[in-house]
Parts: C-alpha cells; sequence; structure tokens
C-alpha cells in the first residue's frame, strides 16, 4: 500500500481518497446511509493526524457497519464472524502490540451477540479504538429489533413497537472500566471527528458510539423521512452533555446525550 | 383427503406458515440471512395475535438454543430457526438439547459457513451437526419444507424418539424461492399433530425433575447408549408419520424418495433442492436410453444405510453428490460419500457397486444440468470398464 499519491489539504475529500480501494467502490451502503459519513469521518480523523496507515489494522464484524473498512480500506483488514471483532483485535494486538488497532462495529455486532467481549476489553482496557456504528437495528438482514432500538420503535421483528429498553452503550462501556467514551451522531460530523482523533491517540481502550442513520431499514419504518430528514433527527434529537447537566429530568426525557463521557483530565 | 389451498410460498415463508398452525409455545431466534425470513414473517403473526407463541428476539444463537432448551425442559412445545455460523454458534447447546432427549424442531436454512464469508447455500452448517445426536431432514422444495416442518413435531414428540429434530431446506434456492405449495387448514394440522404433553418437565411442582445434572464414568456412557437406542427408533416413526401425512395430504414421504430406481444401472444420490436438478436429467437420458435412477435421501439423521444399500445393491456404479466437504476425509470427500460407503461395508455382505463421489455448490455455486450429464458420462464409463480414475470430483469448479 502507497499513500504516495496523496494530494491536497490533510482532512479534505482528496487527501483521504489514497486510504479507499476506490476500485472496489461503489459501496454497499444503501442511499442515505450514515456509514459513509462514518467512514468519511474516520478517515478524516487519521489522515489528520498523520497515521502511519501501514500500522493499522482494522478489525471488523458482519452487519453493514462490517463494509465499512472492510474491503474499502487500503489497509490491513480482518473481517471477523458476527460480533467477534474485538475478540479477533484482542489477540492481533497481543500478538503484534505496534499495530493501531481500531474495532468498527455495528449496535447488533458488538451490544448484542459480542457484547460479553465490549465489556471485558473495556474492564481490561487493552489499547484499542473501538468505533460502534450505531443504527439502531439490524440493517443488513433486513431490519430486525436490536438491544438499542429505542422503547417503541418498530423493526421487522417489533411491528407493534420493541416493548424492551435500550442499553445506554457509553454508560455500559463506561462502567465496564474504558478509559475513553464518547458518542456522536454523523451529524455532528465536526466533533466527531475530533472524538475519532482523541480515541485513535488514546492510550487504553477507547469507545466512540456513532449513531448512523439507516434510512431504509430503520427510517422507513418509524417514518423520520430520507437521508436530509434523519440527519436532522439527529440534530434535533442529541443534547450536548454540558447543556444536559443544567436541565431537569423532564427536559431531558427522549434526548440522546453527546459528548465525552469519560475522557482523561 | 383434507383440504388445502394453493398459495405462492417461497420455503421461508412455507415454514413460517407452518409454525403459525402448529402454534408453538415458545420460539427463541436471532437473525441471520437467508433463515430471517422465517422468523421476522412469523414474528408479524405473533405481533398480529395470529398465535399464541412467547416469541422472544434474544441476543445470539447461542442464547436462542438455550432459550430453546430451558422452555423445551419446562415442558413447551419450542421451534427455533438458524443458518450457517448461527448453526456454528449454537453448537455447544445443539448438542445438550439432543442429550437432553428435548423435542425442539429447528427449521435450518443451508448456507455455507464462513471464510470466506458467504451467505448462499451449502450443507457445511448442517452436516457439521450431523453427530449431534438430532434427526436431521433435508427438503427438496417449499412443500417439502412446509411438509416437513408438520411432521418434525410428531416425530420429535414421539414417545419412542423425543429427541429434537432439524429440517433442512437449501438457502436462497428453496428459502427465497417462490413456488406452489399446498397448505393444509389450520385446524387438519392442529389435529394432526396433536397436542403435546411432555413426560418429563420442570414447573411439575409435585414431582421436581432434575435435567442435565452430573454424570461422570459411573452413568454418562449409559446415557449416551440410549441417546442412539432412541436414534434407532426414527426411521420407523418417519415412516408412520409419512404414510399417515400421505393420507392426509396426498404426499407421501419415506425416508428417502427413489426415482426409476427400479432397473436403474447407474444412480445419482443427492440431497434438496439439487435432486430436481438431477431429475431432469435422468427424465432426459431414460428418454435416450440410459438406465439411471435417482435417490434423494430425506431422512439424513439416522442414516438410513440398510434400506439404501438394498436400493442401491444391484446397481453398478453409484455417484454421490456431496454440497460440502468432509475435510480431512478419504480423498476429501464429502459426508454423504462417507456415509454411502459405510453401508455398504456394513450392509453389503461383501458386494458392492462402484461409488464415486462429486463436490459441488459450494457457496451458492449453481449447478447445471449440463454439469450432471457430464458427470453420467464419467459414471457410464466406469460402469462399462469397471475403472475408477478418480474417487471425488468437482463440478463446477472454475
Amino acid at each position: 500500500m502507497s499513500l504516495t499519491k496523496k494530494t491536497g489539504r490533510r482532512g479534505s475529500t482528496h487527501s483521504i481518497r489514497a486510504y479507499i480501494r476506490t476500485e472496489t467502490f461503489p459501496t454497499a451502503f444503501c442511499p442515505g446511509c450514515g456509514h459513509g459519513i462514518l467512514m468519511g469521518a474516520l478517515l478524516r480523523a487519521i489522515d489528520e493526524l498523520e497515521l502511519d496507515f501501514e500500522k493499522m489494522l482494522f478489525v471488523s464484524g458482519i452487519g453493514c457497519s462490517g463494509w465499512i473498512s472492510s474491503p474499502y480500506f487500503a489497509a490491513d483488514t480482518l473481517h471477523t464472524p458476527h460480533g467477534r471483532p474485538i475478540a479477533y483485535a484482542t489477540g492481533a494486538k497481543l500478538a503484534n502490540p505496534s499495530l493501531k488497532v481500531v474495532v468498527i462495529g455495528g449496535d447488533g455486532d458488538l451490544a448484542s451477540i459480542g457484547g460479553n467481549h465490549l465489556i471485558h476489553a473495556a474492564r481490561r482496557n487493552i489499547e484499542m479504538t473501538v468505533i460502534c456504528a450505531n443504527n439502531m437495528i439490524y440493517g443488513m438482514t433486513g431490519g430486525q429489533v436490536t438491544p438499542t432500538t429505542p422503547t417503541g420503535a418498530f423493526t421487522m421483528t417489533t411491528p407493534q413497537g420493541n416493548p424492551d429498553r435500550p442499553f445506554d452503550l457509553c454508560k455500559l462501556v463506561a462502567g465496564a472500566g474504558a478509559t475513553y467514551v464518547a458518542r456522536y451522531s454523523v451529524y455532528h460530523i465536526r466533533p466527531l471527528i475530533r472524538a475519532l482523533k482523541k480515541a485513535l491517540t488514546h492510550p487504553g481502550f477507547a469507545f466512540v458510539e456513532v449513531l448512523s442513520s439507516c434510512p431504509t431499514q430503520y427510517g422507513r419504518r418509524n417514518r423520520l423521512g430520507g437521508p436530509s430528514q434523519m440527519l436532522l433527527y439527529w440534530k434535533e434529537k442529541c443534547l450536548p452533555l454540558e447543556k444536559a447537566r443544567r436541565m431537569s429530568p423532564e427536559e431531558l426525557e427522549g434526548k440522546i446525550l453527546i459528548g465525552e463521557f469519560v475522557a482523561p483530565d | 383427503m383434507a383440504k388445502q389451498i394453493v398459495k405462492a410460498l417461497d420455503g421461508a415463508a412455507a415454514v413460517a406458515e407452518a409454525m403459525r398452525q402448529i402454534d408453538p409455545d415458545v420460539v427463541a431466534a436471532y437473525p441471520i440471512t437467508p433463515q430471517t425470513a422465517i422468523v421476522q414473517t412469523f414474528s408479524q403473526f405473533v405481533a398480529d395475535g395470529l398465535v399464541g407463541t412467547e416469541f422472544i428476539p434474544v441476543e445470539s444463537e447461542h442464547a436462542a438454543m438455550s432459550a430453546c432448551v430451558g422452555a423445551a425442559a419446562a415442558g413447551g412445545r419450542v421451534m427455533t430457526a438458524t443458518a450457517a455460523n448461527g448453526l456454528a454458534l449454537m453448537w455447544e447447546v445443539v448438542y445438550i438439547a439432543a442429550s437432553m432427549r428435548l423435542p425442539i424442531v429447528m427449521s435450518v436454512v443451508n448456507r455455507a459457513l464462513s471464510a470466506p464469508l458467504n451467505i448462499h447455500c451449502d450443507h457445511s452448517d448442517s452436516m457439521g451437526a450431523r453427530d449431534s445426536g438430532w434427526i436431521q431432514i433435508f427438503s427438496e422444495n417449499p412443500q417439502e419444507a412446509y411438509d416437513n416442518t408438520i411432521q418434525a413435531i410428531r416425530i420429535a414428540e414421539h414417545p419412542d424418539v423425543l429427541l429434537p429434530v432439524m429440517s433442512m431446506q437449501d438457502g436462497f434456492i428453496t428459502g427465497h424461492g417462490v413456488e406452489r405449495v399446498e397448505v393444509l387448514e389450520d385446524q387438519a394440522v392442529k389435529d394432526f399433530i396433536g397436542e403435546y404433553t411432555p413426560k418429563y418437565s420442570l414447573l411439575d411442582i409435585d414431582n421436581p425433575k432434575t435435567f442435565g445434572a452430573w454424570a461422570f464414568y459411573d452413568y454418562y456412557f449409559e446415557f449416551k447408549r440410549q441417546q442412539t437406542e432412541a436414534l434407532s427408533k426414527v426411521p420407523k416413526v418417519v415412516e408412520e408419520v409419512g404414510q399417515e401425512y400421505g393420507k392426509l395430504t396426498g404426499r407421501y414421504y419415506g425416508l428417502f424418495d427413489p426415482f426409476e430406481m427400479d432397473d436403474a444401472e447407474i444412480a445419482i444420490v443427492v440431497l434438496s433442492s439439487a435432486a430436481g436438478t438431477a431429475r431432469t436429467v435422468v427424465r432426459k437420458l431414460r428418454k435416450e436410453g440410459v438406465k439411471i435412477g435417482l435417490l434423494k435421501p430425506r431422512l439424513y439423521r439416522p442414516f438410513p444405510g440398510k434400506e439404501i444399500v438394498e436400493l442401491l445393491k444391484d446397481v453398478k456404479v453409484v455417484g454421490v453428490m456431496d454440497r460440502s466437504i468432509a475435510f480431512g476425509s478419504i480423498e476429501g470427500c464429502g459426508p454423504l460419500y462417507l456415509d454411502i460407503c459405510a453401508s455398504f461395508f456394513t450392509y453389503g455382505n461383501g458386494k458392492a457397486p462402484k461409488v464415486v463421489d462429486y463436490i459441488f455448490g459450494l457457496g451458492g455455486r449453481d449447478i447445471l444440468p449440463e454439469q450432471i450429464e457430464g458427470m453420467v458420462r464419467e459414471l457410464i464409463h466406469i460402469a462399462e470398464t469397471g475403472e475408477v480414475k478418480q474417487v471425488v470430483g468437482y463440478l463446477g469448479l472454475r
């Protein structure tokens, strides 16, 4: 892999093309999928940090999120079974500690079938960056309920609304001992890139939850509109932590908190 | 014969329809392509109140089979569905379900195991579970998938059996292929399967039971011997249930489905949807005067070796078609080939036809009639010369 063709300002669209196997495009993502925005944000963070792409390993699982790095990134990528990217990544990091290991998984992947790996990697504070592309649904298998689907939301397997409560992934991972925890949506692109940069340089277990739009499976069933309306949905729904601290529980009802939940001083 | 309604259903919808009519007490499942279509269709039935089932979309297949074991031990009629890596993840509990003699019925929509990642059909998933103690039944098309799901309940819950059943169909080819399916009326299915009254169950407060307790070198062996004994009762039950189902529907089922086997000198043995393709080839070659027949096993575990040898003993050459590889086995053959060979060794009285194996269709690779015809030409050559050049061949390999 050579980045010699790199041109343009760091973090620019032009600049990040060098990290992509453009011959594999177009991507598998549906129109309006937030995962493409996350893909761009991650590459911008890497480019702005001037990380050595050749010393990075991207581990992904099964689900739409698995496609963010594999096969599109012109880097070492490891595509694992459903739920297992963190366990595979743990092995890779132990065998080759000089690797910068990045896990990209979905909410179904990391919080459901692979939930155990998530909390235990956080508990061990093993040095890796785990990005959870949370679209609140199993997108690739056709829109079934996941552990992060909001109560009452409609999915293929909850046609009368989800009766269960969702995980707050940031609280879960923070509780398990992660030393960097942040949440943003694909609408909040600049703070998201900043958080990814912090996570990528964090000397411990770093977790970034990225709320990602799935107009095809989630948006359609919950009448959230098309791609642009779904981005505005994040804008409306999300509330920065600092603001939330000054608000009452009633005012916070139905809001999603964004920001850094755990960060080194 | 009972009244039936003709519907256009794919294999997944046909199984979901059967599940609606069976109305199991508990369904626990996790989404995996190409099985998902079964459970999401069924979850709509749950939401619409068409069934009384407690449905739980759990956090993994391991959890799904675990919940099924719990529910079945508590006396429920329990069903689930999975495919490929989902079945692989269930592994530990798949064995436990059989060992605890719990009559769970699981629909498996056959799909290739990773790696590399693949979502299309082959039989590597359920073949891996062939020694797990489950009864395994393979279906050729959506009609058989529907029929076998209903019969599976009766087979599993039969007092001589009490074992879980895996009912297979080919991923996408059958699972997502819409065909004409004759569906029974709900009451006819309910009458056919009857009420389930478990002989032993948890939550029977006056007679507490223990499931899955310790048994070391003192009793473990006896448990396993009993399991084998239970499996030996299965073929008779499968045939009885198949006959009774035939009286109801006009579609009679046995251990296998022979076609043009009476005077055949050459036989093809193949499971599931590829049998349909092979049947067209047999029909064509019969017109050309080739004495060829087809044997499609339906019950794969327990393997009806004696009956299959009886049917194949007078042919000159058997061409087995395997949709998976039993890696590391002789010549890298498939599992069906191993079973056929072992059956002749055991029941053939020292006589056996030439048996060769053809691996085909891995990871969803198409199998074409021309490829099967090419295979038959090789089989004819073996019949004429008695010479086997290679034991394991590959159809459609690039």
